[in-house]
């Protein structure tokens, strides 16, 4: 998995200015959407009374079928991010109007704390289905999806737009019709960076699907059965034991996952990459040489194809016609300013009512005062976990027989859900009766910090073997090795695990701030706990507000500290 | 004049991008060009020459800013059937495999089955790639991957094949075996293309392989000469009328534009003002074809042609050391000649010190930008100005990449003369020595 981990990818795609019009456009419409579901679902939230509970129960027998139904959910909501992606972000791509918001909407999007919403999209999507589970279902892929689906988009964007001048001369030359350039040239030259995405995805994914099993809407809790209900469960009632059996279910379906799933597809998906640099060794897995080897893999491969060309041939290319055709173009650029113009108006008018007017100003300057500790915790922690992880990640990369060893487990551990093992800490707390203020904040960073960690092994293993032998033989050791080799060496890969750690801690703030075990409730002052509360108590205002806060801490963040440092990084201390 | 019709004509073309500024770039002016049945002709220039540019306004890739190109009479609009391409660097479709390269022109042709699998295996066995109809390029060697490049356009049975440096990304070796395969074919009349236009900076695998050579300008791309090659084939480098063409073609692309040519334009070298755009050329370069003009067997005074093979430089890293060193006044450049001046046989005497003194003087002499730069930083009390002051006063001249590479090249020849110093963090010029 080394390999994979080498492979980077810009987080945040072309967008380099601070803002733009058409980032504040974003911003409003995403918030105003929010805002909206907000307001839709206080209305929608009475039939919810009557839903049926499933019963759920601790025996480890049923454990199986948990995990079963939690990794079909898991499938569902990639799929339905699949789609998303190759809509979405083609249609980015490909119409340069479109792109202006489109792009920016996607952003703003990646920096929405989605997790203290779900509440939000059940009664959205359960008033779809009134009294039945499966709106719940449909909750829960929508909250999966939306941890996943936005950097996938990102990054088939990034690769639509970034197709070698020649290849796409070449589909253009032998006359391609836009159909069959999008399945032979368009998708194949984007997957390579699609499933790289879509395994950073799944970790995220994996934290949410076990979220948002067990979820309170005001008086009514909505329960999936699942490991994430499961452990849920097993809180309430205090089993400590439950806890360790629901863990290593985990453990075993991630595993399973990575090896059925992830390292065929990305062994497979190397066929796909387009720089064809030799000596890099190409990913094995044993899964796919026994998939290439089956014949009824090889039928399904067969179709696909076969289902590519013939739809191929059923669209027909339409030659352009002789440009003459201005007039048309300046009307439906009209159109499309008007609706964006529409869609940023309602989106003004929904937090305006949604929000504005059911919050006050105290009530708003408060929620920012949580905001900043909350801030300031998950800088603490970034700090903290950088102060242990660089110099041990320097020394493993440094070490390719170790290095083989712990990155597959880093990367392991940042798929595995961390608020799984909350129970534990927070059993802890309670036994010992530590100050949860701070004994609650490591839980913020127990799953993001392995970005840290994976993504400098990945940087120090990078370091070309002359540069170090010139080290070596200059006599260079010690602190001076650190400041003048080791540090500039590893800071373009840090900065990228930094800027992901820091993304999902805010992320994690929402389940880490406030927890309970059995009826005991352990709460710290923050952000997050602002939401869970207000999620807790059904006040959509209240989520809205937190929710919308929290975006806007993130996304100027992002503008204001890590994109630039980012950048500095990249442009300073490359090493190609 | 012979008499075989016409395939291609392209009559006035212009092509020009727009600036951010709204003025516009022209990198392509008054191009005219006839394709006879039964003929190879080659587009030889540098790069920069705009001869890539027209051959991407003939495959329909991109559209001329004025004029017409017909095909067979009709003119282009996008990319015509009947006309297919070779690129330089292969662009194979990494993911399918060779006889899926090669078929994917008669796919989207929505050709029935069995005649796709019939042309493709036939295209496939006329290149030479016979048993290699399963491989993935990533399997393949360059000039292998080429063939299949050469495969894949030749199985839509065009009627003219475009050739965009065809053989420039492959060893020596290949590319001559590529090219002699290429032409026994073409002599046998075993391909199905009637013409051919063959795009190069190679003066040697120009007259190897065209019937007529249109020798190509740079600032905007024009045509400087026609040149027709009657030499029959299969053609021998050592043939005395073929260095005589080569030496022929130096010449024609080492002439002093004429005046009446030149106005108006931003000619590249001579007669500079600040708005010329500056060739990364290092110093380094250029004190290394100094030194080996200086030595025997030129001793001051080296034949293009034969230098260039000598040091083993194609016209593409040759000409612009050459240019700087005329530009410098290190040397003249006339009638594919490279003379050295006094100051430039001085400078490949000195040692570093005095070659710094030297490059210093003529830098600021002769560059209008070093010596604006310099005067700026001498004026001033701070005796520092930032960077983006002078890429504004560039970009009323040229585009936003051709200044950030003018500013590039200066910095670093001012570094070298220490006539100026630069501090690419804070993107300060100043006057301090570092410390």
């Amino acid at each position: 998995m080394s390999e994979v981990a080498t492979r980077r990818f810009g987080p945040f795609g072309f967008l380099r200015d601070l803002a733009s019009r058409w980032d504040l456009a974003a911003f409003v419409v995403v918030i105003g959407l929010i805002a909206f579901l907000g307001e839709a679902a206080r209305g929608l939230f009475v039939p919810l009374s009557q839903l049926e509970v499933t019963p759920m129960s601790l025996d480890p027998s049923h454990l199986p079928e948990y995990a079963a139904r939690t990794t079909l959910r898991m499938l569902a909501a990639l799929g339905v991010s699949l789609i998303f992606t190759l809509t979405y972000a083609t249609w980015a791509a490909k119409s340069e109007r479109a792109g202006k918001l489109l792009v920016p909407i996607l952003d703003i999007l990646q920096s929405v704390p989605i997790l203290g919403f779900i509440s939000v999209t059940y009664v959205f999507f359960m008033s779809l289905a009134p009294g039945r589970v499966l709106g719940a279902e449909f909750g829960a892929i929508f909250a999966i999806f939306t941890s996943q689906a936005w950097n996938m988009a990102f990054s088939f964007y990034q690769s639509l737009r970034t197709i070698p001048t020649e290849l796409s001369e070449a589909a253009e030359s032998f006359r391609l019709s836009p159909w069959m350039r999008f399945w032979q040239l368009e998708v194949p030259f984007g997957l390579p960076a699609l499933v790289w995405n879509m395994m950073m995805s799944m970790s995220g994914g994996w934290f949410f699907v076990v979220a948002s099993e067990s979820i309170s809407v005001g008086r009514t809790t909505v329960v999936l059965p699942g490991v994430g209900s499961y452990i849920a469960l097993a809180i309430e009632k205090r089993n400590l034991a439950a806890i360790g059996w629901a863990i290593a279910t985990m453990l075993l379906v991630i595993l399973i996952y990575d090896q059925l799933l992830f390292r065929p597809l990305v062994a497979w998906v190397d066929r796909f990459r387009v720089e064809q640099e030799p000596g890099a060794r190409e990913p094995q897995s044993w899964a796919l040489t026994m998939m290439r080897r089956s014949r009824l893999i090889q039928a399904a491969k067969l179709a696909f194809h076969a289902a590519v060309l013939w739809t191929s041939r059923a669209v027909k290319r339409s030659d352009p016609p002789p440009p003459d055709a201005v007039g048309p173009k300046r009307r439906s650029d009209l159109l499309w300013v008007s609706l964006v113009g529409a869609a940023v108006a309602l989106g003004i008018w929904h937090l305006v009512a949604g929000v504005i007017a059911g919050t006050s100003l105290p009530e708003a300057l408060h929620v920012c005062g949580l905001a900043l500790i909350t801030m300031l915790r998950v800088f603490i922690l970034i700090a903290l976990a950088s102060l242990i992880w660089v110099p041990i990640g320097v020394w493993v990369g440094l070490r390719p027989r170790v290095a083989q060893i712990v990155q597959p487990v880093a990367q392991f551990m940042a798929a595995f859900p961390a608020n799984l093992l909350f129970p534990i800490a927070i059993y802890g707390i309670v036994v010992w009766r530590l100050k949860p203020d701070i004994w609650l904040s490591p839980l913020m960073i127990l799953g993001t910090q392995w970005y840290i960690l994976f993504n400098v092994i990945a940087g120090a293993a990078a370091l070309p073997a002359e540069l170090r032998y010139a080290t070596a033989s200059f006599g260079i050791k010690g602190w001076l090795w650190w400041r003048k080799v080791a540090l500039p060496g590893v800071l373009p890969y840090y900065v990228t695990g930094a800027i992901t750690a820091s993304g999902g801690s805010w992320n994690a703030a929402q389940v880490a701030e406030l927890v309970t075990w059995g009826h005991t409730k352990v709460e710290a002052k923050g952000l997050g706990s602002y939401i869970a509360n207000a999620a807790t108590a059904g006040s959509f205002h209240r989520i809205v507000l937190g929710v919308g806060i929290m975006s806007l801490f993130v996304v100027a963040l992002n503008r204001l500290f890590w994109r630039p440092l980012y950048y500095y990084a990249e442009r300073k201390y490359r090493l190609t | 004049m012979s008499s075989a019709p016409i395939l291609l004509k392209c009559t006035d073309l212009r092509k020009a991008f727009p600036k951010p500024d709204g003025g516009e770039l022209l990198v392509l002016d008054g191009m005219n060009l006839e394709l006879e049945e039964g003929q190879i002709v080659g587009l030889l220039g540098r790069s920069g020459s705009g001869k890539s540019t027209l051959l991407r306004l003939i495959a329909g890739l991109a559209e001329p800013s004025a004029g017409r190109i017909s095909y067979l009479g009709q003119p282009i609009f996008g990319p015509a059937a009947g006309i297919a391409m070779v690129f330089q660097s292969f662009a194979l479709f990494p993911w399918l495999t060779v006889y899926e390269n090669v078929a994917i022109g008669l796919e989207a042709q929505r050709m029935p089955k069995a005649e796709i699998r019939k042309r493709s295996l036939a295209a496939i066995d006329l290149i030479g790639l016979d048993g290699f109809e399963s491989a993935y390029p990533r399997e393949l060697s360059g000039g292998m991957r080429q063939r299949v490049g050469f495969a894949r356009a030749l199985v839509v049975h065009p009627n003219i094949l475009l050739m965009d440096e065809p053989f420039s990304a492959l060893d020596v070796l290949t590319a001559e075996t590529l090219r002699t395969d290429f032409l026994d074919l073409w002599s046998e009349g075993r391909m199905p293309i009637k013409g051919v236009i063959l795009v190069t900076h190679n003066i040697e695998e120009a007259i190897l392989m065209c019937d007529r050579i249109l020798v190509f300008g740079s600032n905007p791309g024009r045509i400087l000469s026609e040149i027709k090659v009657g030499l029959p084939q299969p053609r021998n480098r050592l043939d005395p009328s073929f260095r005589e063409l080569v030496e022929r073609i130096y010449v024609e692309m080492t002439a002093r534009p004429t005046g009446t040519a030149a106005v108006g334009r931003q000619e590249r070298f001579p007669g500079l003002g600040i708005g010329s755009i500056l060739p990364q050329v290092s110093p380094n370069s250029q004190a290394g074809l100094l030194e080996a003009v200086a030595a025997p067997p030129f001793n001051g005074n080296a034949d293009l042609p034969k230098i260039g093979s000598d040091l083993q430089m194609e016209i593409d890293e040759l000409f612009p050391v050459a240019e700087t060193l005329q530009m410098m006044r290190f040397a003249e450049l006339e009638g594919g000649d490279l003379k050295l001046t006094d100051d430039g046989k001085a400078f490949a005497q000195a040692d570093l010190d005095e070659r710094k003194r030297i490059f210093m003087r003529h830098l600021l002499a002769y560059v209008p930008l070093a010596a604006h730069i310099r005067r700026v930083l001498d004026e001033r009390a701070s005796h520092s100005a930032r960077k983006s002051r002078f890429v504004d006063e560039l970009e009323d001249f040229m585009s936003e990449a051709d200044a950030e590479n003018t500013l590039r090249a200066v910095v670093q020849w001012g570094r070298y003369a220490e006539a100026f110093a630069y501090n690419d963090a804070n993107e300060i010029f100043n006057l301090e020595n570092p410390t």
